[in-house]
C-alpha cells in the first residue's frame, strides 16, 4: 500500500471540495442546521492536519470473527487478512481497480451543502476505503472498521472516509468503532449505497477520547426493496455530532435507525437526521434515547421529508431524553415535511426525569434509590441495544454503556451522600 | 378519487361570503410610508408627544430591518410604498357619540357580516368593538361595562382617556423592536381595542372586536392591548373579514395581553380574511404578532384560533409564563385550501416555577396549499416542575398539498417534563364509506370527519362562536375533495 | 325486493364475484354462507356501493330501481343498510352528532321533516335503551374505543334509527360471545316484517338460530353453488365447506 498520488478525477473532486469548504468556512450557530451545536467554538479550525502515522498497526482486539480494517488518524494501517469471503472487495478509494465503482458512488449520498463538514472531509481525507458486497452475496462475518485517534501534545485533525456499496440482493453487517487518546478532531464520512433488495446492518460505537471532537456524516441511499438497519451508540467525545442523510429512493425501501447516547461532565452529544422518502411504500423508523448527567447537553434534530408521490409511506420517529442533573440540558427539533396524502407519519419527543412512579415502585420493593435509578436507566437504554443482532457486538457495546453508567451511578451516590 | 368526490368538487364553489365592498366616503392619507404619514396619523388621533416619538423610533428601526425569511412561505415582495396607511370612514361629527350617529351604511355592513352593532340585537351578551379599515366605529355595551369599572374602548380613545395605563403597558409585551412586522405596526398602527379589567372583576360578557378591511390598497395595522388586573377574568373574541380584491392587502396587527396575579384571559380568534381565489390571486397577507404575559402568580392565558382565511398567515400567539404556577394554552385549527399558505404555531416560554402549558394544533391542508405548524417550548433553568404537553395533528386532503411540523423543544431544567407528539393522516376511505352508507353525502361526511378532527380545539371556543366556526370549517373545504 | 342477476365484480382487477343470481322477496330473510375468501364481504360491499369494488357485468334491481346506478348514500337513503363486520372508528365525531346527521339525511330524502336536537335525543335515548346502548356510548366518538360487542349493538341501534327496508348483515356474529350475539340477533330479528327483507352473510350457522332464514345460499368461488331451506345451514355445520371449495374452482 504505497501512498500513490490520487487519480485525476479524484484530485479534481477534492480540489472543488477544497475551494467550496474554504469559501464557506465552518458551520456556525447562525446556520439553522447547527443552531444547537457550536463546532467552530472548540478551535478545531486550528488543529493541525494529521500526517500518516509511523510504525505498525496498534494492538486491538477485533469483535468476534469480524473482518477488520484499522484506520489511525484517518490513514489505513491494517487491511483484513486475505482471502476475503467470495464476493467481498476491500480497496482504497484511489486504487485503479475500483475506480468505476467509486466514481459512480462517491459523494452521491450526501447533499452538496457548501458548509457541510462532509465537504471538508472530501477535500482533506487521507486514505479512503471502499467496501463492495457483490450481487446476491450474503456475508456471514461482520466487517469492522476501527478508527483510532492518536494525538500527543498537539491537537490533530483527520478525516476518515469510507464508501460501502452493496449490490443487488447482497447482505452484510458493518461495525464501526471510534476510539482514541488525546485531543483531536475526527471528521468522518461514511457513504452507503444499497442497490435493490440489498440489506445492511450497521452498528456504530462512538467512544472517542474525552477531549476529542467527533463529527460524522452518514449518507445512505436505498433502491427498491433495500433495507438499512442501524444502531448508533454514543458515549465518548467532548463534542459529537452524528448527522444522517438517508434517501429512500426506490419502491418499498426500509430504513431503521435506533440510537442511544450517554452524556456526562461537559459532553455535548448531537444526533441530526434527514430522512427523505422519494419512492412509494417506504418505511422509516427512528428511536433515540439519551441520558444526560452533570452539565451534559443533548441535541436531537430529525427531519422526515415525504416527497410528492411517496404514497403509502410509513414514517415514525421517537426521541426520549432523561435529564439526571439540574444542569443538564436537552434541545429537540423533530420535523415533518409532508407532500403526499396517503401516508402515516408521526413523531414523538419527550424530555424529563426518571419516571417517579416506577422509581417509587422499585423502592417500595426494598431497592435503594441509586440502584433503582441505575436499573431504570439501564432498562431505558436496553431497548436500543437489544436491536443489535450480532451477539458479540451487542455485548461489547453494552459493556461500554455499562461502564459509563457505573461512572454516573458512582457520581450520583456521592452527590446523594453530600446532600444527605 | 371516486365519482362522488368528483361531484363534490363540481359543487358550486361557494364564493367567499364576505367579499362585498361598502361604498362609503373615506378620509384617506396619501399613499406611501414616510415620517410625514406617521405624523399625520398621530395628529389625526390627537396623540401625545411620547406616542409620536415612540412611533418614529419604531419607524427608524424598521427602515434598517429586512423582512424575516425563516417561515415556510413564498410571496412576491411587498411594496410598502404602494399602500395607504390610513383610511377612515368620513364622519359627520368628530366621532359617533352613540350608535345613532354611526353612518347607516356602516351599520348595514356589519349586519351583513352577522355582527349587528345595535345593543338590542341578537348577539346578546357580547360587547362588540368594530374596526372598519383603520378606525374603531362603535363600541357597544360601553355603559354596562363601565358600571363594573371595565374599560372596553378603542385604542385611540384609551390613549386620550387612560394615558397612564396605555403608557405603562403598550409595548411591554411586544416591544417596538420585536420583529419586522411588529415594528412596522408600532410605527403606523391606527386603531384597535383596549381592555382593562379591574382587580377581582369577572367580565360578565364576551368582549368582541370585529375587524373589517374595506378600502382598496389599504393596510390594516390594529393594535390591541388587554390588561387583566389581579384576580380578574375576561374572554375576548376577534373576528375578521375583507372584500374580495385581486391584489394582496397587508394586515400586520399586534396584540398584547397582560395577566396579573390569578387573572385569566381567554382570547379567541376566528380569522376569515379573504383567502384569494381558486388560482391564488388576491387575498390578505396576515403577518400578526400576538403575545401574552402571564406576569402574575397563578395567572392564565389561553389562545384559541380558527384560521381559515388569508392568502398568507404568519402568526404565533405566545405565552411568557413568568409568574409561578401560571398556565399558557394554545388551541389552533388552521385550514388552508387552494393556494393558501399558513405558517402558524406558538411559543411557550417557561420562566416561573410549576408553570404549565398545553398546545393542541390541528392543521388541515387541501388543494395546492401548504400548512406549517411552527412552535417553541422553552424551559428556563428556574422553571422547576414545569410541564408541557403538545399535540400536533395534520390532515391532508388530496396529493398536491403539503403539511409540515417544525417544533423547537428546549429544556434546561431536569424536573421539567415535556411531551410532544405529532401525526399526519388523511381521511380514510373506510370512514367516508361508513358515513355515506348511513346516508350522508360525501361533502357532509368530509365536513363531519374534519370537524371531529378539530373537536379538541373547537370545544375551547365560546359557545356563541363554536357553531359559526364549525360552519366555517365546512365552507373552507368546499371544492377540496377530488 | 332485491334481484341480483349474473353479478360479476372485481377488486384491483381480480374477479371475486363470478356470476351471482339471487332474489330476495319482501318479507324474507336469506342467509348467504360460505368459506373464507368465497366473496361474501365483496357481495355486501358491492350492494352498498363501496369504491374500488367494480361491477364488470350483471345487474341488481332494488324495489324496481337500478341499485348499481345509485351513489352509496343514495342507496342508504333508499333503505339499504349494511351492518359492517368491522365498524370503523371515527375519532372526534360524537355518536349523537353522527346519528342525527344520518337520520335527518334519510328523513329528508323521504320527504319527512328533520328532527331537531331535542326530538332526536329523545328518540335516540329510547332506542338506545332498548338495545342496551348506554348514554355514555352515545356521547363518545363513533365506534371509538368500543368493544366488539358494543360496536355490533351500535350497528343495531343505527338500524333501528334509520328504519331501512333492506338489511345486509355482514358477519355480524364475528367477535361476539354467545350472550352478546343473542342480544344483537334478537334485536335484528324483531325488525322482521312483511315489508322488509334481509341478507344475513355468515360463516357459521349459530346466528341463524336467532334469525331463522327462509332460504340458505352457499357461496363458493364467487358463485351461489347451492340453495336450500334452513336445514342446509345445519348440514353445513356438520359437513363443512370442503365439498364446495373444489367444486367452485
Amino acid at each position: 500500500m504505497t501512498a500513490a498520488s490520487h487519480p485525476d478525477w479524484l484530485e479534481s473532486l477534492r480540489r472543488a471540495a477544497r475551494a467550496k469548504a474554504d469559501a464557506a468556512g465552518l458551520p456556525s450557530r447562525r446556520d439553522e442546521a447547527w443552531k444547537y451545536t457550536d463546532v467552530a467554538g472548540l478551535g478545531v479550525a486550528s488543529f493541525a492536519l494529521a500526517e500518516k502515522p509511523q510504525g505498525g498497526p496498534p494492538e486491538a482486539v477485533p469483535l468476534g470473527d469480524a473482518i477488520r480494517l484499522v484506520l489511525v488518524n484517518g490513514s489505513l494501517v491494517a487491511s483484513p487478512d486475505t482471502p476475503l469471503p467470495a464476493g467481498v472487495v476491500v480497496d482504497r478509494l484511489d486504487s485503479g481497480f475500483s475506480a468505476d465503482l467509486v466514481q459512480a458512488h462517491l459523494g452521491r449520498t450526501i447533499p452538496p451543502d457548501a458548509k457541510s463538514l462532509a465537504t471538508l472531509n472530501s477535500a482533506l481525507f487521507a486514505d479512503g476505503v471502499v467496501l463492495r458486497i457483490g450481487a446476491g452475496v450474503t456475508v456471514a462475518r461482520p466487517i469492522e472498521v476501527l478508527s483510532l485517534g492518536q494525538a500527543g501534545e498537539e491537537p490533530l485533525a483527520f478525516h476518515p472516509r469510507c464508501l460501502v456499496v452493496v449490490e443487488e440482493g447482497g447482505s452484510a453487517t458493518l461495525i464501526e468503532r471510534h476510539q482514541g487518546s488525546g485531543t483531536y478532531f475526527s471528521n468522518s464520512v461514511l457513504e452507503i449505497a444499497l442497490a435493490s433488495g440489498a440489506a445492511l446492518r450497521h452498528y456504530k460505537l462512538q467512544d472517542e477520547a474525552a477531549q476529542a471532537v467527533h463529527v460524522a456524516t452518514l449518507g445512505v441511499s436505498l433502491a427498491a426493496g433495500a433495507h438499512y438497519d442501524g444502531v448508533l451508540v454514543q458515549t465518548g467525545a467532548r463534542l459529537a455530532r452524528h448527522e444522517v442523510h438517508a434517501a429512500l429512493d426506490g419502491l418499498e425501501a426500509s430504513f431503521a435507525l435506533d440510537g442511544a447516547y450517554l452524556g456526562a461532565g461537559q459532553q455535548h452529544l448531537d444526533t441530526t437526521t434527514f430522512v427523505t422518502h422519494v419512492g412509494p411504500g417506504g418505511a422509516s423508523r427512528q428511536v433515540f434515547k439519551g441520558v444526560l448527567d452533570d452539565q451534559a447537553r443533548g441535541v436531537f434534530q430529525g427531519t422526515v421529508l415525504v416527497q410528492r408521490g411517496a404514497q403509502k409511506t410509513d414514517a415514525h420517529q421517537l426521541s426520549k431524553a432523561l435529564l439526571l442533573s439540574p444542569q443538564a440540558e436537552m434541545d429537540g427539533k423533530p420535523e415533518l415535511e409532508i407532500y403526499a396524502d396517503d401516508v402515516k407519519c408521526g413523531h414523538g419527543c419527550t424530555i424529563g426525569d426518571i419516571d417517579e412512579t416506577a422509581l417509587f415502585y422499585l423502592r417500595a420493593r426494598g431497592i435503594d434509590e441509586a440502584t433503582a435509578r441505575h436499573l431504570l436507566i439501564e432498562a431505558f437504554l436496553a431497548e436500543v441495544l437489544e436491536r443489535i443482532e450480532a451477539e458479540p457486538v451487542r455485548q461489547a457495546f453494552a459493556a461500554v454503556v455499562g461502564e459509563r453508567l457505573q461512572g454516573a451511578h458512582a457520581t450520583r451516590r456521592i452527590d446523594d451522600h453530600r446532600q444527605g | 378519487m371516486s365519482d362522488g368526490m368528483e361531484q363534490v368538487r363540481s359543487l358550486a364553489d361557494q364564493k367567499y361570503k364576505y367579499g362585498f365592498v361598502t361604498d362609503i366616503e373615506a378620509d384617506v392619507a396619501p399613499k406611501g410610508l414616510n415620517e410625514d404619514i406617521i405624523r399625520f396619523i398621530s395628529a389625526k388621533k390627537g396623540e401625545p408627544e411620547w406616542l409620536l416619538e415612540w412611533r418614529l423610533k419604531a419607524y427608524k428601526l424598521w427602515l434598517s430591518e429586512a423582512e424575516p425569511s425563516w417561515a415556510k412561505l413564498r410571496h412576491p415582495a411587498i411594496d410598502y410604498q404602494d399602500a395607504y396607511y390610513y383610511s377612515a370612514p368620513k364622519k359627520k361629527t368628530d366621532g359617533p357619540k352613540s350608535l345613532d350617529e354611526v353612518d347607516p351604511k356602516l351599520l348595514e355592513t356589519y349586519e351583513k357580516l352577522g355582527v349587528p352593532l345595535h345593543e338590542r340585537a341578537a348577539l346578546a351578551g357580547v360587547a362588540v368593538d368594530a374596526v372598519f379599515d383603520s378606525v374603531s366605529v362603535a363600541t357597544t355595551y360601553k355603559g354596562k361595562l363601565e358600571e363594573l369599572g371595565i374599560i372596553f374602548t378603542s385604542m385611540s380613545d384609551a390613549v386620550k382617556k387612560h394615558p397612564e395605563l396605555v403608557r405603562k403597558y403598550l409595548g411591554s409585551v411586544v416591544p417596538y423592536s420585536d420583529n419586522y412586522f411588529a415594528t412596522l405596526n408600532s410605527a403606523v398602527f391606527t386603531d384597535g381595542s383596549f381592555v382593562y379589567v379591574p382587580p377581582g372583576v369577572r367580565c360578565p360578557m364576551e368582549l368582541s372586536t370585529y375587524f373589517r378591511m374595506n378600502a382598496e390598497k389599504t393596510g390594516q395595522f390594529e393594535r390591541t392591548l388587554i390588561i387583566a388586573d389581579k384576580g380578574s377574568y375576561v374572554s375576548y373574541l376577534e373576528g375578521c373579514t375583507a372584500p374580495m380584491r385581486d391584489e394582496n392587502q397587508l394586515h400586520a396587527a399586534v396584540v398584547e395581553l397582560v395577566a396579573l396575579d390569578e387573572a385569566e384571559i381567554k382570547y379567541s380568534t376566528v380569522q376569515n380574511w379573504y383567502p384569494g381565489d381558486e388560482q391564488g390571486r388576491g387575498g390578505i397577507y396576515n403577518f400578526v404578532t400576538k403575545r401574552g404575559a402571564c406576569r402574575g402568580r397563578a395567572s392564565r392565558i389561553s389562545w384559541t384560533q380558527v384560521e381559515t382565511g388569508s392568502a398568507i398567515t404568519w402568526k404565533y400567539p405566545s405565552c411568557i409564563l413568568q409568574g409561578d404556577d401560571s398556565q399558557g394554552e394554545f388551541y389552533s385549527v388552521a385550514i388552508t385550501n387552494n393556494f393558501q399558505q399558513a405558517d402558524t404555531g406558538t411559543k411557550m416560554i417557561h420562566i416561573g416555577r410549576n408553570t404549565r402549558s398545553r398546545i393542541i394544533s390541528k392543521g388541515i391542508s387541501a388543494g395546492h396549499a401548504d400548512n406549517t405548524y411552527r412552535g417553541l417550548v422553552r424551559v428556563l433553568p428556574k422553571a422547576e416542575g414545569a410541564r408541557n404537553h403538545t399535540q400536533c395533528d395534520s390532515l391532508l386532503i388530496g396529493d398536491r398539498c403539503g403539511a409540515h411540523t417544525t417544533p423547537y423543544i428546549e429544556s434546561r431544567n431536569s424536573s421539567a417534563r415535556i411531551e410532544h407528539e405529532a401525526t399526519t393522516s388523511k381521511i380514510s376511505e373506510e370512514q367516508l364509506f361508513y358515513a355515506r352508507q348511513r346516508g350522508l353525502s360525501e361533502e357532509e361526511a368530509v365536513s363531519l370527519i374534519v370537524n371531529g378532527f378539530c373537536r379538541d380545539v373547537l370545544q375551547h371556543l365560546p359557545m356563541e362562536f363554536a357553531v359559526e366556526a364549525q360552519k366555517l370549517v365546512a365552507i373552507s373545504l368546499e371544492g377540496s375533495v377530488g | 325486493m332485491l334481484e341480483i342477476r349474473n353479478l360479476h365484480a372485481s377488486v384491483d382487477g381480480r374477479e371475486i364475484l363470478k356470476g351471482i343470481d339471487l332474489t330476495v322477496p319482501a318479507g324474507e330473510v336469506h342467509a348467504v354462507m360460505g368459506p373464507n375468501g368465497s366473496g361474501k364481504s365483496t357481495l355486501s360491499y358491492v350492494l352498498a356501493g363501496r369504491d374500488g369494488y367494480q361491477v364488470t357485468a350483471g345487474s341488481v334491481t332494488y324495489k324496481g330501481q337500478d341499485l348499481l346506478a345509485m351513489k352509496t348514500e343514495e342507496r342508504a337513503r333508499q333503505g339499504v343498510f349494511l351492518a359492517f363486520q368491522y365498524p370503523v372508528e371515527i375519532p372526534g365525531v360524537t355518536g349523537v352528532n353522527f346519528l342525527k346527521t344520518a337520520v335527518n339525511a334519510v328523513r329528508r330524502s323521504r320527504g319527512e321533516s328533520e328532527l331537531d336536537a331535542m326530538q332526536f335525543l329523545k328518540l335516540a335515548r329510547k332506542k338506545a335503551k332498548e338495545l342496551g346502548v348506554s348514554e355514555e356510548m352515545l356521547r363518545r366518538a363513533v365506534n371509538t374505543g368500543f368493544s366488539g360487542g358494543e360496536k355490533k349493538r351500535y350497528e343495531a341501534l343505527q338500524m333501528a334509527l334509520l328504519e331501512p327496508s333492506f338489511m345486509i348483515l355482514d358477519e355480524t356474529d364475528s367477535g361476539l360471545d354467545i350472550d352478546a350475539l343473542k342480544v344483537v340477533a334478537e334485536a335484528v330479528d324483531a325488525f322482521r316484517n312483511p315489508q322488509r327483507a334481509m341478507l344475513v352473510i355468515t360463516h357459521y350457522q349459530r346466528i341463524l338460530d336467532y334469525i331463522v332464514p327462509d332460504k340458505v345460499h352457499v357461496l363458493a368461488g364467487g358463485r351461489i353453488v347451492q340453495t336450500g331451506g334452513k336445514d342446509l345451514a345445519l348440514e353445513l355445520e356438520r359437513t363443512g365447506y370442503a365439498q364446495f371449495v373444489g367444486q367452485a374452482a
